[in-house]
């Protein structure tokens, strides 16, 4: 029966998407005030709905109810409770519906906590939200129904993918939707705006707060996977450039474009149409990214149950949504020119550098992506884009992005001297030359090209610093003074501190991670000692082992260095039996300067195993930094303008028209 | 709850008007693009050896279970050549059909057995049925790598002059069988160039 509840909650959430989609648009046209206020109840009430669909495939799986189709063909009986309920999300149609129960959820924030936006324009970005929901939900229900019966149901289910069976990959996939699915507020308010035909200062600070907390999650969520494919998959690796890892990576990168872009509509009344047209971009890539992983147009690791028919209605409602807001932006956007004039070097122009080069990286990283298919389509040849492509394209223009990232905080608005910022940084240049320094001395055993690289991360994490002490105005100001700037002082600023620190930090894992990676692939026997990284390995043998819902055989390793016991590694390779599959469980030791990580193979056959031993120095910071990022986006998303709400809207837009005609 | 719509003019404004057209139409290249791609198959990777002979080679045969498989025995008629192993989940799915040809008798079907231990092998056979003439037995996967085996399954069809005419890759499917290989098998048969 739950089942059936559930269906019929989804029938009657894409009603009431519908109604809200259309009705609050066309009052708010009319400017019928009734119809204006419909839109907060119906997006509370299709939250709810969705919420009870969610929560009966939910019960459905934890009760092993497997007469339903998707439970059967992806659920075990004997699975532990935590992997029955992240299994409702390890498949394609309960993804699905994790996506329409975040894109509802979104709504109904903006439902809740949206009293401080106008009503029409609430109901507009609220109506728009609809359209998007009326899309996922008729996909569900009419080509993935995650409510499907099947009669008669079997004995048992065929069980999850056990490489879904981990808690990092658990939640990855929510977090990752959280994000994808958060920037359609960001789209819902620009095509709102771009209805109005007006954007300025009070809409970008209405959008900030929504495109963060986006911005965060799907942080966190690639964070995730890119530890998970490190830890699980067994070869040390983080990042493949595969096509569905670039899916989630290229809104992330234009998601942080509109980010900074957003500061100077706000803080500046400038680069409007730009800003518009990356809150477009930015959702449109994650569409994008729905289509590439569940139509199949591409090779990918990921591969979800691909089905053409799937991919016709994604690739269609890709083209309404892209082509509505696209076109509308041709209709409206010269409409929406922009103030403030500024020099090139000054705080506004650093950010439209960081723009201009983060929205290059993320085409480069599209055309990568998708070559091999416009190839085969124009000319028939089948071909792979691999990691060398993306190294020498995003590589480089990474560069000067993460240069300016310690420079542009420190520029002031509309003009600014590049000598007078470098000037007043002068720790930081001290700090990233003994960087130089200390590795050319240090570690001239990597490729050299590592070692002005990792003095970048050094030169972001100091110059976040050395601006973040100038605003304490540490040391030249009394330490109770300064404790009082620490607080009183913006937390967006704070928020930025942190994150451009972080991203200092991940350039350094990811680069001393690896050019000063050591990698030994040998055959062990019982008692064989080995160097890694300056630790000695001895290898204790392997033993098989029972767990609960599979089989395996476990390593035994001890690590030691200058002779004295540092641990223990255990590496696992696992067998599944349901569905048949064989995992390996890296056994990772981290200590200060990097990791140790360890992987069990198989027997060769006459009590020696092969085995594969990294050392991986300072891999830990590209999650570390990973971490410290969201941390900056939450600190700055509790930033007090974010709380107070926006100056009155009302006001300006009133005034903005009579200043027009006074011109 | 007035309506705004009014756009103030701006003088600056529509200098290069195609400029705010430019997004829209790279999208929709981009969406011509998606939807060819949809017809694509990217996962089937067209065989250098399609109308070549097959490689030469000659595998023995599993444990008491002979004939063994050489690429002689390809000559002379019309033949699918299949590669399975034990450890392959998905040649549990197409098995069921090369045991239908095997009944109905309409085409000689030979193993390659790849990458296997012989005695899975065998029980594998014992358990699902045997529908093959003859089994090559490529334990190493050395011959596999002259065929450009890259996944199991993987079936092959061989023209009477013993090149191969067709390359399948992944499980045969019921329709993969109907609308595919034995339309290529009556082309050949008569004659033809065989569709696929």
């Amino acid at each position: 029966m739950t089942a059936e509840l559930g269906h019929y909650a989804l029938v009657l959430a894409l009603a009431v998407a519908l109604v809200q989609g259309l009705v609050p648009l066309y009052g708010a046209h009319r400017g019928e005030a009734g119809w204006i206020a419909l839109a907060r109840p119906a997006a509370a009430v299709q939250c709810l709905l969705i919420v009870v669909a969610f929560g009966a495939l939910t019960n459905a799986y934890v009760s092993s109810d497997f007469s339903v189709l998707n439970v059967a063909s992806n659920s075990h009986s004997a699975k532990p409770l935590l992997y029955k309920i992240t299994g409702v999300w390890g498949n394609h149609e309960g993804s699905l519906l994790l996506w329409v129960l975040i894109l509802a959820l979104f709504g109904g924030a903006v439902a809740l906590f949206g009293g401080n936006l106008p009503a029409p324009f609430r109901a507009r970005v609220l109506a728009v939200q609809a359209l998007i929901a009326v899309g996922f939900l008729s996909f569900v229900l009419f080509t993935s129904n995650p409510f499907a019966r099947l009669l008669p149901p079997p004995v048992d289910g065929r069980g999850l993918n056990p490489l879904l069976q981990d808690p990092g990959l658990a939640f990855h996939p929510p977090f990752l939707y959280l994000g994808y699915v958060g920037f359609s507020m960001a789209f819902s308010f620009a095509v709102a705006a771009l209805i109005e035909g007006r954007v300025d200062a009070a809409w970008a600070r209405w959008v900030r707060p929504w495109t963060l907390a986006a911005w965060c999650f799907l942080t966190v969520g690639i964070g995730l996977g890119s530890w998970w494919a490190y830890y699980e998959l067994g070869w040390g690796g983080w990042w493949f450039w595969d096509p569905v890892e670039n899916a989630s990576f290229m809104p992330w990168l234009a998601g942080t474009a509109l980010l900074h872009s957003s500061i100077v509509v706000e803080k500046r009344d400038s680069l409007k149409n730009w800003t518009v047209l990356l809150a477009i971009l930015t959702f449109s890539l994650s569409l994008l990214g729905t289509f590439l992983v569940r139509s199949g147009v591409l090779t990918s690791v990921h591969a979800f149950a691909t089905d053409p028919a799937r991919g016709s209605f994604i690739l269609a409602f890709l083209f309404v949504v892209v082509a509505g807001s696209l076109g509308l932006y041709a209709l409206r956007a010269p409409a929406m020119r922009g103030g403030g004039l500024f020099a090139p070097v000054s705080r506004e122009g650093a950010l439209v550098f960081n723009n201009l080069l983060l929205s290059t990286a993320c085409a480069t990283v599209f055309l990568g992506t998708l070559y091999p298919l416009f190839l085969d389509a124009l000319s028939g040849q089948k071909i792979t884009v691999g990691p060398p492509y993306f190294h020498a394209t995003f590589g480089p223009l990474m560069v000067p992005v993460l240069l300016a990232t310690a420079l542009g905080p420190m520029l002031p608005w509309k003009r600014g001297d590049l000598l007078g910022a470098l000037q007043r940084l002068k720790f930081a240049v001290a700090a990233t030359l003994a960087a130089l320094f200390l590795t050319l001395v240090l570690a001239h055993d990597g490729p050299w090209l590592a070692i002005p690289a990792l003095a970048i991360g050094v030169w972001m994490i100091a110059g976040a610093l050395e601006e973040a002490a100038q605003r304490l105005r540490l040391f030249r100001v009394p330490v109770a003074e300064s404790l009082r700037r620490l607080i009183r002082l913006p937390r967006a600023a704070w928020g930025a501190t942190f994150a451009h620190a972080g991203v200092g930090a991940v350039v350094i894992g990811i680069v001393a991670s690896s050019a000063w990676q050591e990698e030994k692939l040998v055959v062990m026997r019982p008692g064989e000692v080995l160097s890694v990284g300056g630790y000695e390995v001895t290898f204790d043998g392997a033993a098989e082992f029972q767990g609960p819902n599979y089989t395996g055989v476990r390593g035994a390793f001890r690590v030691s260095r200058d002779g004295r016991a540092v641990t223990a590694l255990q590496p696992e390779a696992r067998n599944y039996p349901n569905p048949p599959m064989a995992t390996t469980e890296a056994a990772i030791r981290t200590g200060w300067d990097g990791d140790l990580y360890a992987v069990i193979g198989d027997p060769t056959g006459d009590g020696a195993w092969s085995t594969r031993l990294y050392h991986k120095p300072l891999v830990h910071w590209i999650w570390f930094g990973s971490l410290v990022m969201v941390l900056g986006g939450l600190i700055s998303l509790s930033d007090r303008r974010h709380r107070v709400g926006a100056p009155a809207r009302r006001t300006t837009a009133d005034a903005v028209p009579a200043a027009a005609e006074g011109d | 709850m007035s309506e705004v719509s009014q756009r103030e003019p701006d003088p600056a404004a529509p200098r290069r008007p195609w400029l705010r057209l430019l997004p829209l139409l790279l999208a929709m290249a981009i969406g011509a693009f998606l939807f060819v791609g949809l017809g694509l198959k990217p996962k089937e990777i067209p065989s250098a050896l399609i109308g070549k002979a097959v490689p030469a080679f000659d595998l023995p045969a599993l444990p008491e279970r002979p004939p063994g498989l050489k690429s002689a025995d390809l000559q002379g008629q019309v033949s699918l050549v299949n590669v399975f192993a034990s450890w392959c989940l998905s040649c549990r799915v197409e098995h069921p059909l090369f045991m239908n040809l095997k009944a109905l008798d309409v085409v000689p079907v030979h193993g390659l057995n790849y990458k296997d231990e012989p005695q899975a092998a065998l029980a594998w056979l014992d358990r699902y049925g045997d529908p093959y003439q003859r089994i090559g037995a490529d334990r190493k996967g050395r011959v596999g790598i002259d065929w450009g085996v890259y996944g199991v399954p993987e079936t092959f069809l061989i023209n009477a002059q013993g090149r191969i005419a067709c390359k399948h890759i992944g499980p045969v499917s019921d329709s993969d069988l109907q609308d595919k290989l034995l339309p290529a098998i009556e082309a050949l048969r008569q004659g033809k160039e065989p569709k696929c």
